[in-house]
């Protein structure tokens, strides 16, 4: 039995933060009902990547919506108001997206719903809290990483501000809203009380930095300093960075300078001494290692690193990963197949329960492909 | 708050270093109890791994910051007797947590097989680098090496400028979130069934599901790789323009996606050139260009003020000075104060998680090495 078999998730919320908690939700057991608005649905079925469409909709919603099912309804029409009411009366989880103060207007704010349905689990996702200066801001990904401060954490220190190139606040709010909904589903096993839940995607941008802003605040409130080449982390020491090679590059954590530097036949690095000075002088420490690393492949380093248990790898593309084995052997991908018979591969869900990959064939559904379906579930 | 939702159950970290202790943090604020199990002396190996060579009361600085709200109990795992203890502490534990690489518990007898005989109910929740098979299963399990191998270091930046990994340690606190997900899971699971369960996650793994988007766009697109834009600010190697970072007079702003040809007349440039949305991605780097020779024209706020009151999506570049200063920051009470053994304090974040309208807060400190040793003992052992 999965987790959350039995469980109905009635699930407002488009673009990704949402959808994404409704997606682990669905592949944990539960059934999860997106009601989409007459027309267009999910604005995200419209957020195409590389301009790739894919059976109508864009690739990206069809990796978040897997495994879930569509009704369309007019949030504003009476009638249709009467099937939400419905739906959510048998709902053991709630979640949406919406700016604050549009479900408290539409009449389907926590308050409300809880009369009808008093153990429910309602969630929810804001951009920027439920109240403050920017409650009306777009709750946009590239934007809560700009606001952060987070731009200046990748990158070399004179490429400007560098974004994060995935849309991890989204990801992150949406992923820590499926973890207090999940608490609260364990307490109402319990004792049969519901919850009220909400994230906020400024919380999340905070939370995703939590070492540099503890050390920011603990250090004199000193910016943050990338180095001027090979930066991966703006608060760590040297060698901690990606480096080309002869023939490609190499990844190097944290390691002794003076070991490196015996081990790779750098005597220049012998004189450096690790710790404060590594942190200190690594732009000049990179400097030495990157013009020596060139000299040889990454294969001739991998071996010398790895026997002697520094922790260093190769540097791959996605076409290099997929042909590896160690890629083969997780079974990360998985064909779905949707209502009108086309398939598509994706990824899964990445956690095992009792040794079981959780894997769900459902690809993602049509907009209102499930209408008829469950409105003869709820009238017969 | 009253009735946190793990409140009464017992966790056991045999977790170290970030993304098992993470999710032990999560664990901790939403009411559990957690106790770290560390080695003798030195402890688990988080509390040498600093960030800036900062070091606070004998440990380093990100120690503290991952590990407040949790106790720990000292215990030598090879020696007999005190191997006893901890197996009498699993009895009566909730949920392990463990990223030793595959093997190391074996060797001491507290793999799963081996726990739950002694505790049937116990959620075994563990974290590797790549999984428990295969030719990287023994590959040390650290974030950058994972960002390197998993195709993620080839999404941000430029086309020019060669891999740029994530300037932060995404995927172990990706992979966190997944475990706490997997914990929780299992326990509802337990609450239902009265079973206990394994959980297992992978910082690869972790580090594919968040490219899960754009891996599917790979995957169905002719598999195709990303194609970063050439045009320095660039946001993202998949989304039309003018998705990116633009530098202005007096120093940056951000616009996400939206109606390229009405961003361009808003900013001067002739809203008849941009109506052809195909281009908006085909032509992005060239479109980027055009953008940033009008953007440097104008401070920020300037800016800013055209754009907002049309709603298209844009925003400020702020630093860490800037950001903090902010109301719409101070408002969301996101830090905390916490008072260090050594009687410093330490300003942190609290809880991203708001349960019945409260946000959680929790300011006790990290502990040291077998702190709670005493305590423990009197809790659990005693009987």
């Amino acid at each position: 039995m999965l987790p959350l078999a039995g469980y109905t998730v009635v699930d407002f919320s488009q673009f990704l933060s949402g959808p994404l908690a409704s997606l682990r939700l669905a592949d944990l057991g539960a059934r999860v009902i997106k009601i989409e608005k007459p027309g267009t649905g999910d604005i995200c079925r419209q957020l195409y990547t590389s301009n790739t469409v894919l059976n109508g909709s864009s690739t990206v919603f069809h990796a978040i919506n897997r495994n879930k099912e569509s009704i369309v309804l007019d949030l504003k029409d009476e009638a249709d108001a009467q099937v939400v009411w419905d739906l959510l009366a048998g709902a053991d989880v709630v979640l949406h997206n919406f700016r604050p103060g549009v479900m408290e207007r539409l009449g389907f704010d926590y308050a409300s719903v809880r009369e009808i349905n008093p153990t429910v689990i309602y969630g929810e996702i804001s951009g920027y809290g439920k109240e403050g200066p920017w409650v009306e801001r777009p709750g946009q990904d590239l934007l809560l990483q700009s606001l952060t401060g987070m731009t200046w954490l990748s990158g070399d220190a004179a490429q400007g501000p560098v974004a994060m190139g995935l849309s991890i606040v989204d990801m992150f709010a949406g992923s820590n809203l499926c973890s207090a909904i999940l608490a609260c589903l364990y307490r109402r096993a319990l004792q049969q009380v519901g919850a009220h839940v909400h994230v906020s995607m400024l919380d999340s941008a905070v939370d995703i930095q939590f070492e540099a802003v503890t050390t920011y605040f603990r250090d004199g409130q000193l910016l943050p300093q990338r180095s001027t080449i090979s930066n991966a982390h703006a608060y760590l020491a040297a060698p901690y960075g990606v480096y080309r090679t002869q023939d490609g590059f190499l990844a190097l954590a944290m390691g002794s300078i003076p070991v490196l530097g015996k081990l790779l036949g750098c005597a220049a690095l012998e004189t450096f001494a690790d710790g404060e000075q590594a942190f200190r002088e690594r732009d000049s420490i990179k400097t030495i290692l990157g013009a020596h690393l060139l000299t040889e492949p990454t294969a001739h380093w991998l071996e010398i690193l790895e026997a002697a248990d520094i922790w260093c790898a190769d540097v791959l593309d996605w076409r290099s990963l997929t042909a590896h084995d160690a890629f083969k052997v997780l079974d990360m991908l998985q064909e779905v197949s949707m209502g009108d018979g086309f398939g598509y591969e994706t990824t899964r869900c990445p956690i095992r329960i009792d040794g079981e990959r959780l894997v769900s064939a459902k690809g993602s559904p049509k907009l209102g492909e499930h209408n008829k379906k469950i409105m003869e579930e709820l009238y017969g | 708050m009253d009735n946190k939702p793990l409140e009464g159950l017992l966790v056991l970290e045999f977790s170290q270093f970030m993304a098992g202790p993470t999710a032990g943090l999560r664990l901790a604020d939403l009411g559990a109890r957690v106790i770290k199990i560390e080695r003798p002396g030195t402890g688990e190996g988080g509390r040498q791994i600093a960030i800036k060579n900062i070091f606070v009361d004998e440990s380093s600085l990100v120690f503290h910051t991952i590990n407040r709200n949790k106790e720990s109990y000292a215990a030598n795992l090879k020696d007999e007797n005190n191997l006893e203890d901890i197996k009498k502490l699993i009895r009566q534990a909730d949920v392990l947590t463990h990223n030793f690489r595959p093997g190391v518990m074996e060797k001491v007898g507290l793999d799963y097989e081996n726990v739950r005989k002694i505790n049937p109910k116990i959620i075994y929740a563990t974290v590797t680098g790549y999984g428990n098979e295969g030719p990287w299963a023994t590959k040390p399990g650290q974030d950058l090496l994972v960002q390197s191998l998993s195709g993620l270091s080839w999404l941000s930046g430029c086309e020019q400028d060669g891999p740029v990994p994530f300037g932060l340690a995404v995927v172990d606190m990706y992979c966190a979130t997944h475990l706490t997900q997997g914990i929780l899971a299992a326990l509802l699971k337990r609450a239902r069934t009265q079973k206990g369960g394994l959980v297992e996650v992978s910082l690869l793994e972790s580090a594919l599901d968040m490219q899960f988007e754009v891996l599917t766009t790979h995957v169905n697109d002719g598999r195709k790789l990303p194609q970063r834009s050439t045009a320095r600010g660039a946001g993202h190697a998949y989304l039309s323009a003018p998705y990116g970072l633009y530098k202005t007079r007096d120093g940056y702003m951000a616009l996400a996606m939206g109606n390229v040809a009405d961003i361009a007349e808003t900013i001067g440039l002739s809203g008849q050139s941009y109506q052809d949305a195909s281009a908006w991605f085909s032509r992005r780097d060239k479109i980027l260009e055009e953008f940033a020779s009008m953007l440097c024209e104008k401070t920020t706020a300037e800016w800013l003020a055209l754009l907002e009151p049309k709603g298209i999506w844009c925003g400020p570049v702020n630093d860490y000075h800037r950001f903090f200063q902010e109301d719409g920051f101070i408002g969301t009470g996101m830090l905390q104060q916490v008072v260090l053994q050594d009687g410093t304090s330490l300003t942190t974040t609290r809880s991203v998680y708001q349960i019945d309208g409260e946000h959680l807060y929790a300011d006790r400190p990290a502990p040291k090495v077998g702190q709670h040793n005493t305590s423990i003992v009197h809790d659990y052992l005693e009987n």
